[in-house]
């Protein structure tokens, strides 16, 4: 495809003597929003690192516009980052972070102001040229790190858990700001999170990472509709997870219970995973349900309440709009479509 | 206790060993032996005009040579791994541990006429070189005397220079040697301030250096003074007036220099 920005070929890297990534491939395509997800140690900043110049792997190729680029040092690279604790320069003012790179390039004086003042407007901080940084809140200090790097017109903007120190409503945000900056430039961004429910709300197309590999590619609704496997759907929202024995194509066993489903291809009497969400179950009485059991807590969590109930040997988690009281017995219904069938992971990966 | 009374016993210091002494000094300065207020011992100063000259001029050399070798050590220890930098730190800190004296003097050995470096040019015939009793032989002994101190303060600051900021500067397009100019050296320009400070002002008082590493002809303000109270020459007076003098030029000079912490005019200056 001729619209790839960035590919990663084979890319190995280490840390310490310990493999972080291990022959990762990756086409990244222009005006993309594509985000790394995966928790701490398992590559995303890393892979970040290699696209930025700062880490060179130890086997595989970069390339850039199908250029390749390993060893090409960072500021010769047309991309650009925003730093987990922004790294602001701290005796320079605002305008003085965000020259910097014109500054580097020797772009005129009176060009520089324009560009500084157009960039402190889609960041939404004009008049704060003369301010300190330390003197700003972790907001602003973020909005200028972003518009410090978005300043040199970068084809890829690199952002590695930029919102992560904020507050949540904040980062709230942020995480749409972040998106109308990214749609009004149309350049490409790449994002690194561990927080699942930013990558959902931003990104064109989500990477789950785990192990310096990539599990899962696809866009937020594929990845949470259709979890790859187990380890996918526990880090994607939430899940109940648990042992089944496929029976034959489009019939699944699980707590005991015989189940119609919608997966097929598996081998027969296969021990698969089976993720239900929680907002997929029907609460129903006790003797229409499926799976029954006593309902062992509630909590009001806002929109809905989250139920856990005990029956059939697991803890079943249930997102409903409907309260029950505690240590009552219900049941638990299923459409085909709520049950997914994963592959077991094997022993090593779990 | 409360924050206030914890002051107290520095307080007490302070007065009893800084406030009061830095009085009588005054005071010596302005009297004479009968305890008359004169301005004799004052005037009496510019007689020294070129020893307090050469005292400055040399403590600035000696501070230059000092910023010029210990920054780029202080920088490299900033940036090596910790167990690396804390060992360097202790190899820059042991020789502090040893007398003053005896440091100097290990330094008469290796500048001698048959000291060690004369030894080894005489092996292919060369010298005696005149080495000891020099201007120069003064400065290195300010120097390695007093380097630690530049680099102690240089060190603290650039550790606080993280790495994701010289980063985030090479990610802007700062070439290796631009992010050294419009990065690392302004964020430590307070360190090059105690550095200076810390190296200049002890250097320019000194008294045993230039005697054991000068000689007779390399005599500095230091000297001079030591000469009014311990010497044939015994005249408080005159020495408080010295002191006095020399404190003065000391703080005229850190002002100047204060330029440091002018952050418009150091946009000016870069």
């Amino acid at each position: 495809m001729s619209d790839i920005i960035i590919s990663l070929q084979n890319i190995s890297a280490e840390y310490d003597g310990e493999k972080v990534i291990d022959k990762l491939n990756l086409d990244i395509r222009d005006h993309e929003f594509v985000t790394f997800l995966g928790p701490s140690g398992c590559g995303k900043t890393t892979t970040l690192r290699i696209i930025g110049g700062f880490i060179e792997p130890t086997e595989g190729d970069v390339f850039f516009e199908g250029e390749k680029i390993n060893g090409l040092p960072p500021f010769k690279r047309n991309v650009n980052t925003v730093f987990q604790r922004y790294a602001l320069f701290p005796h320079l003012d605002v305008y003085g972070n965000i020259a910097f790179g014109l500054k580097q390039k020797k772009v005129p004086k009176d060009e520089i102001r324009t560009r500084v003042s157009r960039m402190l407007k889609l960041v939404n901080l004009e008049g704060y040229e003369t301010r300190k940084v330390d003197q700003l809140s972790g907001g602003q200090q973020q909005r200028v790190a972003i518009a410090r790097a978005l300043i040199n017109e970068p084809k890829v903007l690199l952002l590695d858990e930029p919102l992560g120190a904020l507050d949540l409503k904040l980062r709230k945000e942020m995480q749409l700001e972040l998106k109308r900056i990214q749609q009004t430039l149309g350049i490409t961004f790449v994002y690194v999170t561990h927080d699942q429910e930013e990558a959902l709300t931003m990104s064109d197309r989500v990477l789950v990472m785990r192990r310096g590999e990539i599990l899962q590619t696809g866009s937020p609704e594929d990845i949470y509709n259709e979890p790859i496997n187990a380890f996918v759907a526990d880090f994607i929202g939430e899940s109940n997870i648990v042992d089944g024995i496929m029976l034959e194509d489009y019939l699944v066993e699980f707590a005991g219970v015989q189940f119609e489903c919608v997966d097929a291809g598996f081998g027969s009497m296969e021990d698969v995973d089976v993720v239900i969400r929680p907002e997929d179950f029907k609460m129903v009485s006790v003797e229409e349900g499926q799976i029954k059991g006593k309902v062992e807590s509630i909590t009001f969590k806002g929109v809905h309440f989250e139920i856990i109930m005990d029956g059939h040997g697991y803890k079943w988690m249930i997102h409903s709009t409907q309260s029950r009281e505690v240590g009552a017995m219900i049941g638990l219904t299923l459409t085909p479509d709520d049950i997914h069938i994963m592959h077991k992971m094997k022993e090593d990966e779990v | 206790m409360t924050k206030k009374t914890a002051a107290y016993p520095y307080l007490a210091w302070a007065l009893l060993f800084i406030a009061i002494p830095l009085g009588l000094i005054i005071y010596f300065s302005f009297t004479d032996g009968a305890g008359s207020f004169t301005f004799e011992n004052i005037i009496r100063t510019g007689r020294y005009f070129n020893v307090f000259i050469k005292s400055i001029w040399l403590s600035v050399i000696s501070t230059a040579i000092c910023l010029l070798i210990g920054y780029p050590v202080a920088y490299l220890m900033s940036r090596a791994s910790s167990i690396t930098g804390r060992t360097l730190l202790l190899l820059i800190m042991l020789p502090m541990w040893m007398n003053f004296l005896l440091r100097t003097y290990g330094w008469m050995t290796i500048l001698e006429n048959n000291g060690i470096i004369n030894q080894f040019f005489g092996l292919f015939g060369l010298g005696p070189f005149e080495l000891i009793n020099t201007q120069g032989a003064v400065v290195v002994g300010m120097v390695y005397n007093y380097i630690p101190f530049m680099i102690l303060p240089l060190h603290s600051v650039m550790l606080k220079i993280g790495n994701d900021i010289l980063e985030a500067a090479r990610d802007l397009g700062a070439s290796p040697g631009r992010v050294l100019t419009e990065v690392v050296f302004p964020m430590s320009l307070p360190g090059i301030r105690t550095g200076i400070i810390m190296v200049f002002v002890p250097s320019v008082s000194t008294f045993i250096i230039s005697q054991m590493l000068g000689g007779g002809s390399n005599q500095l303000i230091g000297d001079i003074i030591e000469l009014q109270f311990l010497g044939n020459a015994y005249n408080p007076n005159l020495g408080s007036a010295i002191s006095f003098v020399l404190m003065l030029l000391v703080l005229l000079i850190m002002s100047v220099s204060g330029f440091l912490d002018d952050d418009d005019l150091e946009e000016k200056l870069l």
